[in-house]
């Protein structure tokens, strides 16, 4: 046991040492702190904060994954709460406003859940639905526009702190610690992944994959909302246009950063959050290190590919027979 | 002159000059779809312009696809309308259809895109906006503004490829360059939007000595700069004074940042395409040839154009 | 025969062949395997004895840590199949690797089709297969996809397919596992025809029968070592068994006796289980069944007889359509499964990779899976207890290797159904189904089961059997039910239940 702990995801926290260092190397200032209205101010805090939103998505898209689904609908649903809190937010009391946003989101994963679980939509065409639509609904419920507010309620979830930790990060790690709690301290892991690796067998066996099914759904489509709410309450208003845009492949991209096949079965929490993590370490390197904006995504695709080719087993393999080689 | 003025001077100069033949004209309108708040805009000045002219006017939501206008179009001709107003959601592949309008003699116009064809015939006019020029307007404000001072300045860019992008970042260049006090010191792209605006400026200040070197933000966009406005506040900075801020676009909310003093300046793109295009289409149809190229004002306003009115006028166009 | 003769007629030549998987497994320790030209040979061991390991370190599927192995005088090192293949070491595994929605032809010349400027010749390539198969004796239509012929049909395409790249070896990994007896003898009639050619053909298979009736020498592992190589001709079938077992036979002998249908039965009892007009539409057709504690009732038939279909009602892994399931007495309606799991039932099902294991997940989890399922999500077991459930079936069932905490995939056939049985075992069940336990694992594992079978029996459990194997059936069941086209046909009773009774119930029209 204790050989195996540190092995698995030692490629994940490599690879995010190795950006950190990177970004310094790019960015002296890189690892600065200082508190900025009782706030922590600096470009690490910035890797963090920025990567809740993602962070979040990964958590929830992890659990998805492993069921053996995929859940295109994230940034969709994203935008439907984002709309949803920032409409309500200066009528309503901040407990409403945030009532509805998260609701939303659980109504959202319901329905996803419903088309993969009892429907027998296959995932990817089943949360393609509300990925097109959801967007839809979002702008309909702005109406278009980008709708803004003031209360100062709302935007603690993006620009507020706890102890000088900003909000979002502190909303992604409680969402992490109640994702651990709820998964490795029940048997609702061992339930997820006996159903995401043969679903058929686990029905068998007599555990509800269905219901497991739906609320691996519902769960993401919570975290979805979670993070629009974040990302509303960080620019004050709802962008239904742009809000979560393209952020379920950065979700995916993360999971699949954290480990986990696309295939169902085993899957780490933690590893996921790590690969949200990875992503943004890159994206605040990027922007650090002003080089022009077309390398963007030839840098970005250039680490996730090693990140990647690092958890290969035939590389893996590759490595283990140098290393005894040299012994 | 304001731009409730701007409106009301236009109603009154087609009520007097051509009433009789705007009376009773049907246009048909393709528009692109309903992407973005200016977009939206642009949706409802169209309707208000026609109104104002006596005339009807259909519009067609293409939801961003090609095929779909081509149908608009199509369905327009059938009606026997008197004109078309296209907003092109590509360049290319207009003519089969341009040549059926030209067929019917239906004349057809072009809003705030241009397209690529060898048959210019085939459109009376394009009613568009320079964004190079609109760059152009925002550097020459900021070089204006430090006079003389040295400026280094960190630009916002709009998504990566994006013509208006390329051309707003051209026009700013062309702006700034016989002031060798103005620099860009770090361009990034926010995308076009809030979120990305203040995630690439939270990066900038950081970069930049916690945003002390950094004299003035130009972004492609009032989104990107309302974004990045927020990223200035939390870094303990000024918008406006520490950093000055200039934009390009004019939508509602930016002149709320104005009027707080948190924005310097903003560029319009008028969503008004439509107004001026009636114009040419009354004045074609009394026997007066228009232009091939109907550019719109870029307007710049300011702390000094009274922003609060500016937003009361903005704020129901759907921005 | 002196040393220098034989080494002139081996083809394959395996010397000292060492594997040990990570994790410390040792699957083979130095193992020598010879195969003459122009022989059959079979490769014999229980479930889990390293025969799979061997022909996957042969063929360079799996590397091999120590060893050589001669082909033809030559020492090949191929690093995957095509590599040996290309050497001249051709496999058909058992699960048919072929493409079923494509052609029989497609499949035949799948990556080496004729061309002609680029584009497969169709004609020709139906021309050529249908030589190609007559020479096996086969005679269909190529241009039919594959998937619509029989598993033999399939067997013979790949060993066609094999063969026809030019292989001096053919190994062929329990061709026969899912073959009737016609379809039995279309296989070994291709099988002496490629020997008669001078084809070394490596055998492995369960079926001590046609171990006597076709191969010519065999070789026995058992835990990864070698046991023996022995001529066929000659070897008294005991002295067989004992090799592959390692122990005396008599846990097999045993196992045929009927000692236990003296277990007092009390039949006047309300029956624990009893299925009055149960039956869904297109899969079995209704029937009654009573089943009593303490007692054990077989089902027998064949294939797609309505066996499994009849066990998947019973479990609520379908839902009836029609008639009546009561539980002491009570009309019960199972929605699924988990219905049936909370009633005290239990069930190990046929297809064991499909539906039995979970083969990414540990033993110790699959064992306490169902125990978990029951215990709800809310109510996790806690590691230790997990442990002691995983340690004490492991250990009564005798799991290989004890591990609980190796994937459960890992494991050979025998053992993964020995841990299917464990998971329903832990939830201490009152009726228990098992659908073809003894399938495909080897003799040893083969007569625990049984032999766990009646100690249920005796300790009060009703069991419901489904096997195809009469013999086996007759030898623990004290009734059994034929079915036969979906219908339960007759039930036999006491001295009723022969092997004789059941073939003829089979049998009638």
């Amino acid at each position: 046991m204790s050989i195996v702990l540190p092995r698995k995801g030692s490629a994940q926290i490599g690879a995010f040492i190795l950006i950190l260092l990177i970004n310094w190397l790019v960015s002296p200032q890189f690892f600065d702190l200082r508190l900025q209205d009782g706030r922590l101010f600096g470009s690490l805090v910035d890797v963090f904060n920025r990567g809740a939103p993602v962070m979040l998505l990964a958590m929830g898209m992890v659990l998805v994954i492993a069921t053996r689904g995929i859940d295109l609908s994230v940034g969709a649903v994203m935008a439907i709460s984002g709309a949803v809190a920032a409409t309500l937010a200066d009528s309503h009391s901040i407990v409403i406003c945030l009532g509805a946003a998260l609701g939303v989101g659980l109504l959202c994963g319901l329905w996803n859940g419903i088309l993969v679980a009892v429907l027998r939509i296959q995932p990817i065409v089943a949360t393609l639905i509300l990925m097109v639509a959801g967007r839809g609904i979002a702008q309909l419920i702005t109406e278009g526009r980008i709708v803004t507010f003031t209360s100062r309620d709302l935007a603690w979830f993006g620009g507020g702190s706890l102890f000088g930790v900003p909000a979002p990060v502190v909303l992604a790690v409680v969402a992490l610690v109640v994702a651990l709690a709820l998964v490795r301290g029940t048997a609702l892991g061992l339930m997820i992944e006996a159903t995401g690796a043969n679903a058929e067998a686990s029905r068998l066996a007599g555990i509800d994959t269905r219901l497991m099914t739906v609320a691996v759904y519902m769960w993401c489509g919570f975290c979805a909302s979670l993070a629009g709410v974040i990302v509303a309450a960080d620019i004050l208003g709802a962008d239904a246009n742009n809000a979560g845009l393209w952020l379920e492949l950065d979700a995916i991209l993360a999971v699949v950063i954290g480990g986990p096949s696309l295939f169902g079965g085993r899957f780490s929490l933690v590893l996921a959050v790590l690969g949200g993590l990875i992503i943004q370490a890159m994206n605040t390197g990027i922007l650090l290190s002003g080089y022009p904006p077309e390398l963007n995504l030839v840098i970005k695709a250039t680490v996730v590919l090693v990140v990647l080719l690092l958890q290969t087993p035939r590389l893996i393999a590759f490595k283990d027979r140098l290393f005894r080689g040299t012994r | 002159m304001t731009f409730k003025k701007l409106l009301l001077a236009t109603a009154l100069f087609t009520g007097v000059t051509v009433p009789a033949l705007a009376a009773d004209m049907t246009v048909g309108f393709s528009q692109i779809g309903s992407e973005s708040g200016w977009r939206a805009a642009e949706t409802s000045v169209s309707k208000t312009e026609a109104e104002k002219r006596g005339i009807t006017l259909k519009i067609a939501d293409a939801q961003q696809k090609q095929e779909n206008q081509i149908k608009a179009i199509r369905s327009f001709i059938a009606q026997g309308v008197d004109a078309i107003f296209l907003a092109p959601v590509v360049a290319t592949g207009w003519d089969a259809v341009l040549g059926e309008a030209k067929d019917a003699e239906i004349p057809v116009i072009l809003l705030d895109r241009d397209i690529e064809t060898k048959d210019p015939s085939l459109y009376l006019t394009a009613v568009t906006s320079d964004s190079v020029h609109e760059g152009e307007v925002a550097g020459k404000w900021l070089v204006d503004t430090v006079a003389g001072k040295a400026c280094d300045v960190v630009e916002l860019q709009g998504t990566v490829g994006a013509s208006v992008a390329t051309n707003r970042k051209e026009g700013f260049e062309k702006g700034i360059a016989g002031a060798d006090n103005v620099k860009i010191i770090r361009s990034q792209t926010g995308e076009f939007t809030r979120t990305k605006g203040k995630e690439v400026m939270e990066s900038f200040i950081k970069a930049e000595n916690g945003g002390k070197g950094i004299c003035a933000l130009y972004a492609h966009n009032d989104d990107m700069a309302l974004g990045a406005i927020q990223a200035i506040k939390e870094a303990g900075l000024k918008p406006g004074t520490d950093i000055l801020v200039v934009s390009i676009d004019s939508v509602p909310d930016i002149f709320k940042a104005i009027a707080e003093g948190e924005a310097n300046a903003t560029v319009e793109l008028t969503p008004n395409m439509a107004g001026p295009a009636f114009d040419a289409l009354i004045a074609y149809k009394g026997g007066t040839e228009p232009p091939k190229w109907l550019q719109t004002e870029s307007k710049l306003y300011t702390k000094d154009s009274n922003p609060e009115a500016q937003y009361e006028a903005r704020k129901s166009l759907g921005y | 025969m002196n040393q220098a003769e034989s080494e002139a007629s081996d083809l394959l030549r395996i010397r000292r062949l060492s594997k040990t998987y990570p994790g410390g497994f040792r699957a083979l320790k130095t193992v020598d395997f010879t195969v003459r030209a122009g022989e059959i040979h079979a490769l014999l061991g229980e479930n889990g004895a390293g025969k799979s390991t061997l022909i996957k370190t042969i063929t360079g599927i799996t590397l091999r840590d120590d060893g050589e192995v001669w082909l033809d005088g030559r020492e090949i090192h191929p690093r995957n199949g095509e590599e040996a293949q290309a050497a001249g070491i051709a496999t058909v595994y058992q699960e048919v690797a072929l493409l079923p929605n494509l052609s029989v032809a497609q499949n035949l010349f799948l990556g080496r089709q004729p061309t002609r400027f680029g584009l497969v010749r169709e004609g020709e390539m139906g021309r050529r297969s249908r030589q190609l198969l007559q020479g096996f004796g086969l005679d269909i239509d190529v241009s039919a996809p594959l998937g619509e012929f029989s598993v033999a049909v399939q067997h013979i395409v790949a060993i066609a397919r094999a063969v026809d790249l030019s292989a001096k070896v053919l190994i062929l990994d329990e061709p026969t596992a899912s073959l009737d007896a016609r379809e039995v003898e279309v296989l070994f009639t291709v099988m002496r025809q490629l020997k008669s050619q001078g084809m070394g053909i490596v055998f492995v298979t369960h079926f001590l029968d046609q171990v006597h009736a076709i191969c010519d020498r065999l070789t026995v592992l058992r835990n990864g070592g070698l046991v023996g190589e022995r001529t066929v001709a000659g070897l008294p079938r005991m002295e067989l068994v004992r090799m592959m077992l390692g122990r005396d036979l008599e846990a097999v002998e045993t196992a045929r006796s009927r000692s236990h249908r003296d277990t007092v039965v009390d039949r006047g009892a309300v029956p624990a289980v009893q299925a009055v007009g149960l039956g869904k539409h297109g899969a079995v057709a209704p029937f009654d069944m009573i089943l009593r504690e303490g007692e054990v009732l077989g089902l027998s038939g064949l294939l797609g007889s309505g066996r499994t279909e009849t066990a998947r009602l019973i479990f609520g892994v379908d839902r009836a359509d029609q008639g009546e399931l009561r539980v002491d007495g009570t009309s019960v309606r199972l929605l699924g499964p988990r219905d049936a799991l909370r009633l005290g039932f239990g069930f190990c099902p046929e297809e064991r990779k499909t539906e039995g294991i979970v083969a990414e997940l540990s033993v110790r989890e699959n064992i306490i899976l169902a125990l978990q399922a029951r215990a709800g999500w809310l109510r996790p077991l806690s590691r230790k207890r997990q442990d002691e459930v995983a340690d004490r079936f492991i250990k009564l069932l005798d799991i290989r290797p004890d591990d609980p905490d190796k994937p459960i995939g890992l494991l050979s056939g025998g053992n993964q159904q020995k841990a299917v049985l464990a998971r329903w075992l832990a939830t201490g069940p009152r009726v228990l189904i098992l659908d073809e336990p003894t399938r495909g694992i080897d003799v040893g594992a083969h007569a625990e089961i049984i032999r766990l079978i009646r100690k249920l029996c005796d300790e009060g459990l009703a069991l419901l059997v489904i096997s195809s194997e009469v013999e086996e059936i007759v030898s623990y069941a004290d009734r059994v039910t034929v079915l036969r086209d979906r219908h339960h046909v007759a039930e036999l009773t006491g001295d009723e239940v022969t092997e004789q009774r059941v073939l003829t119930s089979i049998a009638a029209t």
